[in-house]
């Protein structure tokens, strides 16, 4: 196994175009084990050393930066200007990370995912071909928006060399509402509901926490609205908010699944295990969990989100597991992705066996 | 039925045995209705039109076509701006205008499932009672169809804040170019796979037809503030943009319109804007009640510190609609001061308007060619109006002014189009913006869907490309081409 470490998107190229057999790619390695373990790799491409902000125009609340730079390093860059790129994965890495695996964190109520904040793309195929897409406007509906489907594509389709991202300016205030329940929905159905613009509603198993960020005069009126429609208290940031749920050799879950049956799938989780590490993103519909791996618990996971027209996703899990079990599972449309692949990469060079249907 | 070729006089019969006689048009006179979309420069009138009332009777006549190989083309309501729904006159237009069913609204979910065909402003309305609202709003929106927005990826005014069309679609059925029909995404997020609803949406029609769209739906907002201020010229107006915007605020929509929209707007609906403007601005906030109203403060004093001699506040929905009266006029007001007009519709980082706004400006002095300036301005997004005579022989001159515009964006780093779309009208740019290989690798996409180009044909690429050729690796002249086997139209 060799490795390559560019530095520059022509380099990245050169790279590609001069090799034969199966590459993986990787930033910081934050995320290297989600997914399916994938077949191994003759060519590891490092891209932490494409890790420069490009341009970040402060005007435009528009940044370009190389796919290797740490998305923290980049926060802190666009911080000075007190604008930040609105996507808060607990599992921070590289901003090509991010995207390769279309990571969020709890503010995806407000923001989204990476998808909804990225203008433009330049990435590079398993051939050493370069192409662009998108742009550096906000608005822009030339061509084909390739960096939707090279989003959250795990590196199938080739590498992220670099992004044009979309920033938010920064809030200046914060409160957070806070109160305990066992069943949540019924809370978050009404905050959901109510004149309140909260930027994340997480539910951390015991307690559901309603962020309200934004302006100065804003924050207060919202924040007492919420508190008296939960019966919540407000306060600070406790800490560990948004974190990802571990366990030891535990199977990391990803449950997507309609909004309101929130209670449901908690049930589901809770009855799989006693007490287990979970946070939902209770007002978007992802509930994380981290549960002993189990096949039989996954197969009845599966048919309880199914029945809400999500999915259950093992993002981790000790490999000798990932073998036995299929960690994508059953994928709509799965035929014509394996044509899209086929088009971008008819080698099946790029993180082979990583993603959907051994894609 | 008159002169159909062999394929379309075979489409046309099995389709109105499928679908029934009245779902299958031949007609020379009733076919010419569809010539054109909002776009009435190009026409040209369909082989066929079907009117399909299913996902079924889509992937019928697909399936046929494809059998065929007969091109086809979807329709909605056939307002886009860009000529991506021009027919073709070999093949089968597929008008979707009887798919209208809202199939299912779960407001608890934030979501609605409907028909390709639903209006627009019917998703907002039959949410409004409960308090929510469909975000994406193109000024056709009384008229438009999902679909077609699915296809634009359409935005509106309001996108500022909220997104376009593809913030908004989770999930979507397709009839794909093979007649096959595929379900990706839907009611929950996050769907495992490639983002192909991601990529589907604004696509322009090209990749397949959609005959169910899963969109999200927002609440409506507590308040919403809409303030117009006067300024003596568009500098001023310009700077006060930039000021809001270094302020950290984000307004649901931030409109600009020059002296020459303005008089244009008044001629046609009065709409009382602060006489003696050089420009206006449309600044429009929502959200939380004490948010708002300390965002309407700080946008007020940042309007008067850049000059703004008029501010009024819509203090009811009568005067909301009032001040966005002038606006929402402004492209049809054109025809009161002048007999043609072109619309452009280009995108300029935002920082870049004030340059822009100059060198076209420039542009009109030197050609004698007026130009008028309606726009986003919160998203660079330019609506330029190029005003001609063509009885004087102006339309060459105007064309090259419009043209020109184009260039002014694409060096500034922007776009060609910003919501209406490459479509039949702008394919001739895409070569300004993107490389050839850029393009290749866009039509990667497209072979994976429909690799014998019978979908929507010749829009959106300035060439076609044959399926099964690498990118990049083109070195003058197209191998086959050499080879006399193919020629590149």
């Amino acid at each position: 196994m060799n490795t390559t470490s560019p530095t520059s998107v022509q380099e990245l190229a050169a790279a590609l175009r001069d090799s034969t057999g199966t590459v993986a790619v990787r930033g910081s390695g934050a995320r290297q084990r989600w997914g399916a373990p994938g077949a191994p790799a003759d060519l590891v491409v490092d891209m932490s050393g494409m890790n420069r902000v490009v341009e970040h125009a402060v005007g435009d609340l528009v940044v370009t930066v190389e796919a290797g730079a740490l998305l923290d390093a980049l926060q802190a860059s666009i911080g000075v200007h007190r604008q930040w790129l609105a996507l808060d994965p607990p599992t921070r890495g590289t901003v090509g990370g991010m995207l390769a695996t279309a990571d969020s964190g709890p503010r995806r109520l407000r923001f989204g995912t990476p998808r909804d904040l990225l203008l433009g793309v330049t990435v590079v195929l398993a051939d050493g071909t370069i192409a662009r897409s998108g742009g550096k406007v906000v608005k822009n509906v030339a061509g084909y928006d390739l960096g939707k489907l090279f989003t959250g594509a795990y590196g199938t389709l080739g590498v992220i060399a670099t992004a044009t991202l979309r920033l938010h300016p920064m809030f200046v205030a914060r409160r957070v509402v806070s109160v305990d329940t066992a069943r949540p929905w019924s809370l978050v159905r009404e905050v959901l509901r109510s004149a309140a613009t909260p930027t994340a509603i997480d539910y951390d198993g015991t307690t559901l926490h309603v962020l309200i960020e934004s302006s100065e005069a804003g924050v207060d009126a919202q924040a007492e609205g919420v508190a008296a429609l939960t019966g919540g208290a407000t306060g600070g940031l406790p800490s560990g908010f948004g974190d990802r749920p571990a366990g030891n050799d535990a199977m990391l879950l990803k449950l997507t699944y309609r909004l309101s049956a929130l209670d449901d799938v908690l049930a589901a989780v809770r009855e799989c295990a006693s007490d287990p590490p979970l946070r939902a993103h209770a007002g978007s519909g992802v509930l994380w969990a981290a549960l002993t791996p189990d096949a039989d618990v996954l197969a009845r996971l599966r048919a309880v989100v199914a029945a809400y027209d999500g999915a259950a996703v093992v993002v981790d899990a000790p490999d000798a597991f990932k073998q036995t079990v299929d960690v994508w599972g059953s994928v709509r449309g799965l035929e014509l992705m394996r044509r899209i692949k086929a088009q971008f990469d008819p080698e099946g060079r790029m993180n082979r066996g990583r993603f959907v249907g051994d894609i | 039925m008159t002169d159909l070729s062999a394929p379309l006089a075979a489409i046309a019969t099995a389709a109105a045995d499928k679908l029934g006689a009245d779902a299958v048009v031949t007609e020379r006179a009733a076919l010419r209705t569809y010539e054109c979309d909002g776009l009435a420069a190009y026409r040209c009138i369909p082989g066929l039109v079907v009117l399909p009332r299913t996902a079924a009777d889509v992937a019928f006549v697909v399936r046929r076509c494809h059998e065929l190989g007969v091109p086809f083309v979807a329709r909605g309501s056939g307002t886009g701006l860009s000529g991506g729904a021009l027919p073709v006159e070999t093949g089968v237009l597929i008008v979707m205008t009887r798919m209208t069913a809202i199939k299912e609204i779960s407001v608890d979910d934030e979501r609605a499932v409907v028909e390709p065909g639903v209006i627009n402003l019917n998703i907002t309305r039959a949410v409004a009672d409960d308090g929510y609202l469909y975000a994406p709003d193109p000024s056709s929106q009384q008229v438009c169809s999902i679909g077609g927005n699915v296809a634009e990826n359409s935005g509106g005014a309001h996108c500022l804040k909220y997104g376009f069309t593809a913030h908004h679609v989770t999930g979507l059925e397709v009839v794909l170019p093979d007649g096959t029909i595929e379900r990706f995404g839907g009611l929950a997020p996050d769907s495992p796979g490639y983002d192909v609803v991601g990529s589907f949406v604004g696509s322009e029609g090209t990749l397949g037809i959609a005959t169910e769209v899963t969109v999200r739906l927002l609440r409506r907002p507590e308040t919403v503030q809409t303030l117009l201020a006067g300024f003596r010229g568009m500098d001023d107006a310009g700077a006060a943009v930039s000021a809001i915007v270094a302020a950290g605020i984000l307004p649901s929509a931030i409109e600009m319109m020059d002296d020459l929209s303005i008089a244009a707007a008044e001629a046609a609906v009065s709409c009382g804007y602060p006489p003696g403007a050089g420009a206006v601005l449309i600044v429009e906030l929502d959200g939380p009640l004490a948010e708002v109203e300390a965002d309407l403060g700080a946008v007020e004093k940042l309007c008067r510190d850049a000059g703004a001699f008029e501010l009024r506040v819509a203090v009811d929905e009568a005067e909301r609609v009032a001040i966005w009266r002038g606006r929402k006029s402004a492209f049809a007001a054109m025809g009161r001061i002048s007999p043609d007009y072109i619309v452009q519709d280009g995108v300029v980082p935002r920082t870049s308007l004030p340059e822009v706004l100059r060198d076209i400006a420039a542009l009109s002095e030197e050609t004698g060619i007026r130009v008028a300036n309606v726009f986003h301005a919160g998203d660079g997004n330019l609506h330029p109006l190029v005003l001609f005579d063509e009885s004087k022989g102006e339309t060459d001159s105007a064309e090259a002014v419009s043209r020109r515009i184009l260039d002014l964006c694409i060096e500034h780093g922007g776009s060609i189009t910003g919501e209406h779309g490459v479509g039949h009208d702008k394919k001739k740019h895409m070569g300004r913006m993107f490389s050839d290989v850029d393009l290749d690798v866009m039509q990667l996409v497209r072979c994976a869907f429909d690799p014998d180009s019978l979908c929507n044909p010749g829009k959106v690429f300035p060439t076609p490309r044959l399926c099964g050729e690498r990118p990049g690796r083109k070195t003058g002249v197209h191998p086959l081409q050499a080879a006399g086997v193919a020629d590149i139209f």
